[in-house]
């Protein structure tokens, strides 16, 4: 079991927290950053370097991935084409989930009835949309696995280089900060150059889609869109460096979280994982196997309600 | 229960279209109850409403002045236009009621008559307001039409900048210059869609559209992209299926954008978008350049047409009507997705219901949007989220910052 601390912390552009936490940590020496998910903005890291302070050394993995994919045009088409087959299973995972969310959703609205059928159909219902996300989940991962088989991308030699170069700089970083941006792409990233493979033990500090790509099932949500249902949907599996976790950032923004059903399926949807909101001044701290939170850190509670993430707010 | 206006037990006279009276009893009728009422009692009868008073579907307008008549001005396309407001007794306190649909919008001013003299007026009792190169109006609105808080400012949305572009036209002659919008954190470096807009100055002042773009790309409901706004030199000519324009639009300015702004190539990220006239100039282009335009926004167009015989609408309408006409004869594929809205209390409805069949049968993708509202800048502002983001969507799924 890893003793690594990891900081997860809600959106850092309005209300920054990252500086506060470097104090916290007492951390002397060089901060290794990834800013993969702001894709071509990458470089733009004057903010989190003020931030950060002192040496910080951006990872470049956006960067590096364009210059394999120039260097190496075999393992670019290869990429090109998993990502085209990753997009189209996410597409027809989509056409199944609006027809077993629907009733699932139904259910739990339901007030009348018998209690006991009531209570099984809806246990039936969500096991249903449960048993789709996970076979989802399935279907993605063999893709990846399937890739990685046949193109082994770490002993390409443009990838190894830079793999190298990545290794060496973690080696020598004090703590590694994630940020957000776009969820895929910095997962992306992330498995192309094995960096999960590449850490020590250094404490990591995330936020946003950062902290999504570092648990155990990225889910992709939106309550509200201007268009489509709002069916939340699972994307893929993240690095896993936090299970048990699926992290909602801007949820304020992004959920009906004073809709008890939503919340409720939300809820047993992804169970036993607990569903965490990750707004402005959220913070979640896990060492080892313990967990802490600040007193308004909340979670998604299968009842409907968010409470706050502690001994007493589970059920 | 039938009596003249201007009576106390005076109900406003029943109007068509507008259904009058309502299950529960009314503020108005309330006060209407005891007679005559007092200058206080009319104050205190006013104090801390908003007008027109919305309950339920009822809305009731007011109007306090010593004058000979009041009436309300409306721009609801199939009903008259002129509705009048009923005396309180004696008192200086006008009023009708009116039965709108829930959300509705309706603007509006009051025509006050004193002494022989007529005004038409902003409703002093209503800060509502809507405005248009011709001026202001009163705004009325039933629950569920208020205006959409992504259309006002948002201090933690990154703006936009304007930059500018002139294009010399052989098509026109001359050169013109047009405004561009480019989004928060543009760069140089990354290639973006384009949407050209017809009346780009009146979009930008009357529908908010650089608030409204700052704040979608913001959401990542809409993709970052560049806007061209164009304006007309004499709009009534050039937007009604005038072939100069088509070529200026996509032989003149598409190219010269192209070479100064970093565009996506291909006509899936490539729009244009236009109001009343400006849709039929939006749509006459595609139509005319075929294969060019992949991405049409129509908001109210004025695609007037004639199944046989001749058309009402007066001279300026014959290219237009001509156009049509062809267009439903054979549509072609002016683009591949077309976002058509428009008011359900405005004239042009049924040309618009008419067109989408149309479009779809001839295999493009056709989203249709209709609002209780009138031929108004804030309709077309409070339609571009829908419109905007499913012809250009932006990263909402993925990211998360």
């Amino acid at each position: 079991m890893s003793t690594r601390q990891v900081v997860l912390l809600g959106p850092q552009r309005l209300a920054p927290t990252l500086d506060r936490e470097i104090e916290n940590l007492a951390i002397e020496g060089s901060i290794a950053a990834i800013t993969a998910g702001w894709q071509e903005r990458e470089a733009e890291d004057d903010e989190l370097r003020d931030l950060l302070g002192g040496d910080v050394v951006n990872l470049d993995l956006h960067r590096r991935a364009d210059a394999v994919f120039a260097e190496d045009s075999e393992l670019a088409a290869a990429h090109r084409d998993r990502q085209d087959e990753l997009k189209a299973l996410q597409s027809f995972y989509r056409f199944r989930l609006d027809p077993a969310l629907a009733p699932a959703r139904a259910l739990l609205e339901r007030r009348r009835g018998p209690t006991r059928w009531l209570a099984a159909e809806r246990r039936a219902a969500v096991s249903a949309v449960r048993a789709l996300d996970r076979q989802h989940l399935l279907r993605v991962a063999g893709i990846h696995r399937r890739f990685e088989a046949l193109w082994h991308p770490w002993e390409r030699p443009a990838v190894k280089r830079h793999r190298n170069e990545i290794g060496e700089i973690l080696s020598g970083a004090k703590a590694l900060a994630i940020a957000g941006g776009h969820v895929a792409v910095l997962l992306n990233r992330l498995r192309l150059f094995g960096v999960a493979e590449l850490l020590g033990n250094q404490p990591i500090l995330a936020w946003s889609a950062g902290a999504m790509a570092l648990t155990d099932r990225v889910v992709l949500f939106h309550d509200t869109p201007p268009q489509g249902a709002g069916n939340a949907e699972v994307l893929e599996n993240g690095l896993g460096l936090v299970p048990g976790l699926v992290v909602l950032p801007h949820a304020r923004r992004r959920l009906k979280l004073d809709n008890p059903h939503r919340v409720a399926l939300f809820s047993r949807r992804f169970r036993p994982a607990t569903c965490v909101p990750l707004d402005e001044g959220t913070r979640l701290v896990i060492d080892g196997e313990a967990m802490r939170a600040e007193p308004d850190t909340r979670m998604l509670r299968r009842d409907g309600a968010v409470v706050p993430l502690d001994g007493k707010g589970r059920k | 229960m039938t009596s003249s206006p201007n009576t106390h037990e005076s109900r406003a006279p029943e109007s068509q279209g507008f259904a009058t009276g309502s299950a529960s009893r009314l503020a108005i009728q309330d006060l209407i109850a005891s007679g005559t009422p007092s200058s206080e009692a009319i104050d205190a009868f006013l104090e801390g409403k908003r007008f027109p008073l919305v309950e339920g579907s009822s809305v009731t307008f007011v109007y306090r002045g010593e004058v000979d008549s009041v009436s309300l001005q409306h721009f609801i396309y199939g009903l008259p236009t002129s509705q009048p407001f009923a005396r309180v007794g004696n008192s200086d306190l006008w009023y009708l009621t009116l039965e709108l649909p829930p959300e509705s919008r309706m603007q509006y001013k009051l025509n006050v008559e004193h002494e022989g003299q007529g005004r038409w007026i902003l409703d002093p009792q209503n800060p509502e307001r809507a405005f248009d190169p011709y001026g202001a109006n009163s705004v009325c609105h039933t629950d569920g039409a208020e205006r959409p808080a992504w259309t006002y400012p948002d201090p933690e949305a990154r703006a936009g900048t304007i930059d500018s572009i002139r294009v010399a036209s052989d098509a026109f002659g001359g050169v013109r210059e047009v405004p561009v919008y480019l989004p928060a954190r543009f760069r140089a470096s990354r290639r973006y869609p384009l949407l050209v807009v017809h009346d780009g100055s009146d979009y930008r002042r009357y529908s908010d559209l650089q608030t409204v773009l700052d704040n979608l790309i913001h959401r990542l409901e809409v993709a970052p992209m560049i806007v061209a706004l164009t304006d007309a030199g004499n709009r009534l000519e050039e937007y009604a299926d005038h072939p100069p324009h088509a070529r200026f639009v996509t032989e003149e300015l598409l190219p010269a954008l192209d070479q100064s702004f970093p565009l996506i190539p291909g006509r899936g990220s490539r729009g244009l978008m236009g109001a009343s006239f400006g849709g039929v100039a939006a749509l006459s282009s595609a139509w005319r350049y075929q294969g060019v335009w992949g991405r049409l926004l129509l908001q109210s167009g004025s695609f007037a047409f004639t199944d046989i015989g001749e058309h009402d609408r007066g001279p300026l309408f014959d290219p237009v009507v001509r156009f049509v006409n062809a267009l439903r004869d054979e549509p072609g594929r002016p683009a591949d997705k077309v976002f058509v809205s428009c008011g359900t209390y405005e004239r042009l409805i049924y040309e618009n219901r008419s067109l989408v069949p149309r479009l779809q049968a001839a295999g493009m993708d056709v989203r249709f949007l209709e609002a209780r509202d009138g031929h108004s800048w804030a309709n077309w502002r409070d339609q571009l989220r829908v419109g905007l983001s499913w012809l250009f969507p932006g990263p909402l799924w993925m990211v998360y910052e």
